[in-house]
């Protein structure tokens, strides 16, 4: 603060280079996206107008109603829910069980099996697409929602796994110990002792396995034809030809997938960025 | 929790072991309960899986049927016919310049990511007005699904009204030249994750002791060796994870090429890319099998590199 007193110019420049570095931050961050929303409420016509004008250019939401009224957008916004939803359901009951055990519990080979799933949480998904898909189709499972659901286990659950057993661990050890002095059997204890305490946790770990199971495309491109999940559909909407791609709709199909994400990240905000960084940072 | 309810009488003693087995052998056993849901999913999903790639890639086999399957060894990775015509995907010149490919893809992406995200990262640790809305506005790109953003670029690279293909460029087809597609999608991919790079500096950042800058600005040390003498050594073991992540990811990045680019040149921009093609497109489940033994191979080697090379520790 005294560079303010001894040398108000420099003081000055300073702060203005700072903030025009800032300013510069929040157009890259934003731009790009907020660029995006505009294109989604243009007419086609008017996609070909210089920037300037093309910001001028008239509002209109048929792109919306093109998007919302198609079927495979529709099927696609249903099918991504089936799946997203029931892979972090699955993960988030086994996860914290297993998070429990391996944060609570001493016993030979934990340290074994925490080393497997951390591996898995780096396995190139590559590696197992086509073990997976003769598995898939063999069961009769290609095209069926379950058949994703279940091949998203293998992101899903080693992030819960491992989000989980640095939260638990942060869990004072009183609790369980006074529900254990009570008689309390370890289901018991976890269902009635923890979870409640943990509730946080496993709000901001479901929702960032949601995003990512929300997001996934690859296994969604292989191991569904017709029951699409919205990545997918993104991906392919296409226009009458080959060269003639519908970028207004594509633009409002993108933003209507997109803002409920943000919107959940924006809410849990404060929480989103402890569990990446107990998730990430930690291992 | 019942630890021993006798419900024999003791007549014989019993072996001492099953007698009394004490409280941590039976917290033993419910932990191992309480795992075994999530080893199963984990054999499942991965472990199975993982076999039958390795299986396959020893395999003449097809997609459709892969019953008949025949073992033929390594010849899906190097074979050569009577004729001299070299087959197995290491001798296919599109392979390698996928991996070339992915690597400049990895290098220069996480390179640029680590870059920028340490400078938002050191804005935003900062005190200054509209500190919060940058905060929030970090989380945007992260936010946005990569297949969106792949499209929403794509859309700006266009060259007939892109504002960057059209506006910047002049109606230059950047993603249909193949040499300059990999920067446009390195930027795409900088762009989408350099805020999860800075939410990540950026808590390592905050953990930080302030008192020792306090002293260190005492002492006279201008900002500039405070960040380097530091600030970076005490960031190193945040920073070496989060790169760990960021690599793994882009080596098996896959999404944005093939939105980008379309299947065809995704194959020779992406090792995914190849894998997805020669298995899924061409059918060839033992050479696309192969492929994927190799991009398993050389990711866990560079996981082992970096454990090894930089002591990272987990946990």
């Amino acid at each position: 603060m005294n560079l303010k007193r001894t040398n108000p110019g420099l003081f000055y420049l300073q702060r203005t280079l700072f903030y025009l570095l800032v300013i510069v931050i929040a157009v890259y961050l934003l731009f790009p996206f907020a660029w995006a929303v505009l294109t989604s409420f243009r007419r086609a016509a008017d996609l070909f107008l210089p920037p300037l004008q093309f910001i001028a250019a008239p509002t209109t939401i048929d792109n919306y109603t093109q998007v919302l009224t198609n079927p495979s957008f529709r099927r696609g916004l249903l099918f991504s829910t089936i799946v997203a939803v029931g892979a972090v359901a699955v993960s988030l009951l086994f996860g914290s069980f297993a998070a429990y055990a391996l944060g609570r519990f001493r016993f030979k080979g934990k340290q074994f099996i925490m080393y497997i799933i951390l591996a898995v949480s780096v396995f190139p998904q590559i590696a197992v697409l086509g073990g997976l898909f003769t598995l898939i189709t063999r069961f009769g499972l290609f095209d069926n929602p379950i058949g994703l659901m279940v091949s998203y286990l293998i992101f899903t659950i080693p992030f819960t796994v491992w989000v989980l057993t640095s939260f638990v661990r942060d869990i004072p050890g009183e609790l369980e110990e006074a529900a254990l002095v009570d008689g309390a059997s370890p289901l018991q204890t976890l269902f009635r002792v923890l979870f409640p305490v943990m509730m946080p946790a496993l709000v901001t770990t479901g929702l960032l396995a949601f995003i990512n199971a929300w997001n996934e495309y690859l296994f969604a491109l292989t191991f569904m034809s017709t029951n699409r999940t919205v990545p997918v559909v993104i991906a392919n909407y296409s226009g009458a030809s080959q060269f003639d791609q519908p970028w207004g709709p594509i633009m409002a199909a993108s933003i209507v997938v997109t803002i409920p994400l943000i919107a959940l990240v924006l809410i849990f905000q404060r929480n989103i960025v402890s569990g990446l960084t107990a998730g990430a940072v930690k291992g | 929790m019942t630890i021993n309810a006798p419900a024999k009488p003791p007549a014989a003693p019993p072996a001492s072991r099953k007698r009394s087995p004490g409280i941590e052998a039976s917290r033993a056993r419910t932990a191992i309960i309480l795992l075994l849901p999530t080893l199963i999913a984990i054999v499942l999903v991965a472990g199975f899986p993982l076999y039958r790639t390795i299986f396959f890639s020893a395999q003449e086999a097809n997609l459709t049927t892969p019953g008949q399957a025949t073992f033929i060894g390594l010849e899906n990775f190097w074979f050569t016919t009577a004729e001299g015509i070299g087959l197995g995907f290491l001798q296919d010149p599109q392979w390698w310049t996928a991996v070339r490919n992915t690597l400049i893809f990895t290098v220069f992406s996480v390179f640029l990511e680590t870059v920028f995200g340490m400078i938002i990262a050191l804005v935003v640790n900062s005190a200054f007005a509209g500190r919060s809305f940058l905060r929030t506005a970090m989380l945007i790109p992260w936010a946005i699904p990569t297949v969106v953003s792949a499209q929403m670029w794509a859309y700006m690279y266009n060259d007939s009204f892109g504002l960057i293909g059209q506006g910047l460029l002049g109606g230059q087809a950047l993603l249909a030249d193949p040499s300059k597609a990999i920067w446009a999608l390195i930027a795409v991919d900088v762009w989408k994750t350099t805020s999860f790079m800075a939410l990540l500096i950026l808590a390592g950042l905050q953990s930080l002791p302030g008192d020792m800058y306090e002293a260190a600005d005492m002492d006279g040390a201008s900002k500039w060796t405070q960040f380097w003498r530091m600030t970076l050594p005490l960031l190193r073991p945040a920073l070496l994870v989060a790169l760990v992540f960021r690599s793994l990811d882009a080596l098996r990045v896959f999404d944005i090429m093939y939105v980008m680019l379309g299947a065809n040149v995704a194959a020779s921009t992406s090792m995914t890319g190849y894998a997805r093609q020669q298995l899924i497109d061409n059918q060839l489940l033992g050479t696309g099998s192969a492929v994927s033994v190799a991009i398993f191979i050389i990711i866990m080697a560079i996981v082992v590199v970096y454990v090894t090379a930089f002591r990272v520790k987990f946990d």
